[in-house]
């Protein structure tokens, strides 16, 4: 079979990624010091860089969204019931027996269907639930503090609690996230892609760049 | 290119939050080096040179003499005084299930020397009045207000022991009265400081080292520092002198705040100043108190009365203080000391004389303070608790005030006698209140807060030692959330459960693979 190198994960596709990736990570790290798991930095400085860095999280968030949304990106992350049997028998057993993913990757469908419901719902339900938990968590004090009292929040503890919560499932999605890069074409195809952009992809006969003229554009 | 161009606006954008958040907002120093400017500049320049009257030119035999040459010139000011708290030793409080009492050291209860009732000549050397009549009740006669105590600006102004208020008669009164100013920390201290009846017994917060204090003992007052005096804070509105001592005050009224002069955003880090809402300043900026000499933490008065070869002693510990007098009974005594620490709306109630104890096999509050997270009023603030066991009478439930004092042997004080029944006998008739016969001892709590000894700001109680969960400062108040100390036992669990149960699945998902792929390899081998 034909097959080529496609730039399937753009420049900013791939800093944003990995840019989160750090944050999510830093965060982490630092949110559970916050927390009281352990103690490295200090309490003040952990809560110090969690802010700072909350605060780069929810720029790039923006840009992500705007990038996104004006280059229709977007759709590769609408759910789709289609496949969702077959991939789900191809990761409890056929990926066992070395069968083939059940569909081709290609430019406009870069996810499988369990992708798509796994980051539609990481980007719909966590990531909102930490940065408006974590936004609650920065200012809730700011209602009681210039005297509305319509909105004012007592407690810090439904909105810590939450945070947590969160905080926890995204860990768990990090650990299932880093082992599933390795269950591409090859183990490292994935990971390889995010790096460079470029994956090893069937050739489609709507095709419309050449190989040569990507090349070029990775060498910029 | 049009990356590049995304890239260098992403970043310049993330540069501008950066800086923005990393920025310190420079509001505390100019504040705070205003403050020192102003209170710098000393000594305060006297508006009357007391030394030109020819009034005062004369050789006093008699402090009230020198009371009626203040009060020629000084002609509305006997009125001011004889109204204020210094004089009568009783305010107007209201408190909270009681309506509105006359409370102050007149008739309160504490769980140091118990109460004034009957020991009136002993306890009046710190009243600003020249002496009690025999029942030891207040003149009403101004004549009998006691300037010299707190406007002598010699140092060298005493009282008498023992005398009602009287001051020792071998002063110069000339060079007093010609003397006279605002009133200095000696003014002030000489009665402050040593109240409980030795240096710093009381609060813990003030004490001898606070004449004379460097900027570690004391930020405000220290003599290296800005050298503040007691009425630079407390100011004082027609001898009606603010600032609230809630073992006899009840009211969220005329108390001294930090943010009188601080504001209440007093920070660089809005972090911390939006802590200001629930957080005392005194909270976070006096991590010890009782700095330089100890302060008492524990009076047992049930041990009182031991005499060796029909003598009272004296026993001291190892540093030097009291552990045990026969009149007093056994001591504790703690310094460099983390304060407790509870929440406080500025109003209290009291135990009153006659109270009945409900329930005594807790511990009696002489003083509730109140206060709650969910009270808006309310912050946490930092307190000595002084916990004593003192004399009840057990059938009528009510706290004893027994005779404590008297010049002479066999009037039944206690002090001389050393009998509990005799004592609380005559007691008990002189503040008219009844007595079963029976003495027993009830252990009682006081709440004091600590106010003073705020320590230089890089000593301040640091973030962990509260937002931890080992060893909280305030690890006793639980009604509400923080950070690093509370978290829920069921999403942390259930949070491990979880993140060990993905790594399980990633473990035996991956293990399965791995060997899948020997099998397989092992197959093609062998075919």
């Amino acid at each position: 079979m034909n097959k080529k190198y496609v730039l399937i994960y753009k420049g900013f596709e791939r800093f944003w990624h990995w840019m989160q990736a750090l944050l999510i990570f830093f965060l982490a790290f630092t949110g559970f010091e916050v927390h009281g798991v352990y103690s490295f930095f200090g309490f003040e400085e952990a809560v110090e860089y969690h802010n700072i860095a909350a605060y780069l999280f929810l720029a790039l968030t923006v840009f992500a969204i705007f990038w996104h949304l004006t280059t229709g990106e977007y759709k590769q992350y609408i759910p789709t019931f289609k496949n969702i049997k077959a991939y789900l028998d191809f990761y409890l057993f056929g990926i066992f027996r070395n069968a083939p993913h059940p569909t081709q990757k290609t430019l406009i469908s870069k996810l499988n269907p369990l992708q798509r419901l796994t980051y539609f719902s990481l980007k719909i339900v966590l990531i909102p639930a930490l940065v408006v938990s974590g936004l609650l968590y920065m200012f809730y004090r700011y209602p009681t503090r210039y005297g509305i009292e319509s909105i004012n929040i007592n407690s810090l503890e439904a909105v810590a609690l939450i945070h947590t919560m969160f905080a926890i499932a995204i860990v768990a999605f990090v650990i299932g996230h880093i082992y599933l890069t390795t269950t591409g074409t090859t183990l490292t195809s994935n990971i390889r892609a995010m790096l460079t952009g470029y994956e090893e992809l069937e050739d489609e006969s709507n095709e419309e760049s050449n190989p040569n003229k990507e090349r070029e554009e990775k060498h910029e | 290119m049009r990356k590049i161009f995304l890239l260098l606006g992403f970043g310049s954008i993330v540069l501008l939050i950066a800086v923005g958040v990393l920025k310190n907002n420079d509001i505390e120093k100019p504040l705070l080096l205003q403050l020192k400017e102003k209170y710098r500049k000393k000594p305060i320049r006297k508006k009357v040179d007391h030394t030109k009257f020819e009034a005062l030119n004369k050789d006093f035999k008699e402090p009230r003499e020198v009371t009626e040459e203040c009060e020629k010139c000084h002609n509305l000011t006997a009125d001011e005084l004889m109204k204020s708290n210094h004089y009568n030793w009783e305010r107007a409080e209201y408190m909270r299930g009681r309506g509105v009492v006359y409370i102050g050291k007149k008739n309160a209860i504490n769980n140091y020397c118990i109460a004034s009732h009957g020991n009136e000549k002993s306890c009046a050397k710190c009243h600003v009045g020249l002496g009690l009549d025999k029942n030891g009740n207040i003149f009403t006669d101004p004549t009998n207000i006691d300037c010299m105590v707190c406007h002598d600006n010699t140092d060298t102004y005493m009282k008498a022991q023992e005398k009602g208020g009287e001051p020792v008669k071998t002063l110069d009164f000339k060079k007093i009265s010609q003397n006279v100013g605002r009133p200095t920390r000696n003014n002030c201290g000489v009665c402050h400081f040593f109240g409980g009846g030795g240096n710093n017994v009381k609060h813990g917060d003030l004490e001898m080292a606070q004449f004379e204090p460097t900027r570690d003992v004391d930020v405000h007052m220290g003599v290296d520092g800005v050298n503040l005096q007691c009425v630079d804070c407390h100011k004082t509105e027609q001898h009606n002198i603010h600032g609230k001592l809630y073992s006899i005050s009840s009211m969220n009224k005329e108390r001294i705040s930090c943010e009188q002069c601080h504001t209440n955003q007093p920070h660089k880090k809005d972090i911390l100043n939006e802590h200001t809402l629930k957080v005392s300043c005194q909270a976070c900026h006096i991590p010890i108190y009782a700095k330089v000499n100890s302060t008492k933490l524990y009076w047992d008065w049930s041990t009182a009365g031991k005499l060796k070869n029909g003598e009272p002693y004296v026993e001291e510990d190892e540093n030097g203080n009291h552990k045990y007098m026969s009149i007093k009974g056994s001591f504790v005594w703690g310094k460099n000391l983390k304060p407790d620490y509870i929440w406080f709306n500025g109003t209290a109630s009291h135990y009153l004389a006659g109270d009945k104890i409900e329930n005594s096999s807790i511990p009696l509050v002489l003083n509730t303070l109140y206060g709650s997270y969910n009270d808006e009023d309310s912050k946490i603030i930092p307190v000595k608790i002084h916990t004593a066991k003192q004399p009840y009478d057990p059938v009528n439930k009510i706290l004893i005030i027994p005779k404590l004092y008297d010049p002479n042997k066999g009037a039944g004080a206690f002090w001389k006698d050393f009998d509990w029944i005799k004592a609380s006998e005559i007691g008990m008739k002189e503040s008219n209140q009844p007595f079963s016969g029976k003495v027993d001892f009830i252990e009682t709590k006081m709440y004091w807060p600590v106010n003073h000894m705020v320590s230089p700001k890089e000593n301040s109680v640091k973030c962990i030692e509260c937002h931890t969960r080992n060893d909280s400062r305030i690890a006793n108040l639980r009604d509400f959330y923080i950070p690093g100390r509370d978290y829920s036992k069921i999403i942390d669990r259930g949070g491990l459960v979880l993140i060990i149960l993905v790594i399980l699945a990633v473990m035996g998902h991956g293990g399965g693979r791995i060997a899948a792929f020997y099998l397989r390899t092992r197959n093609i081998r062998s075919k």
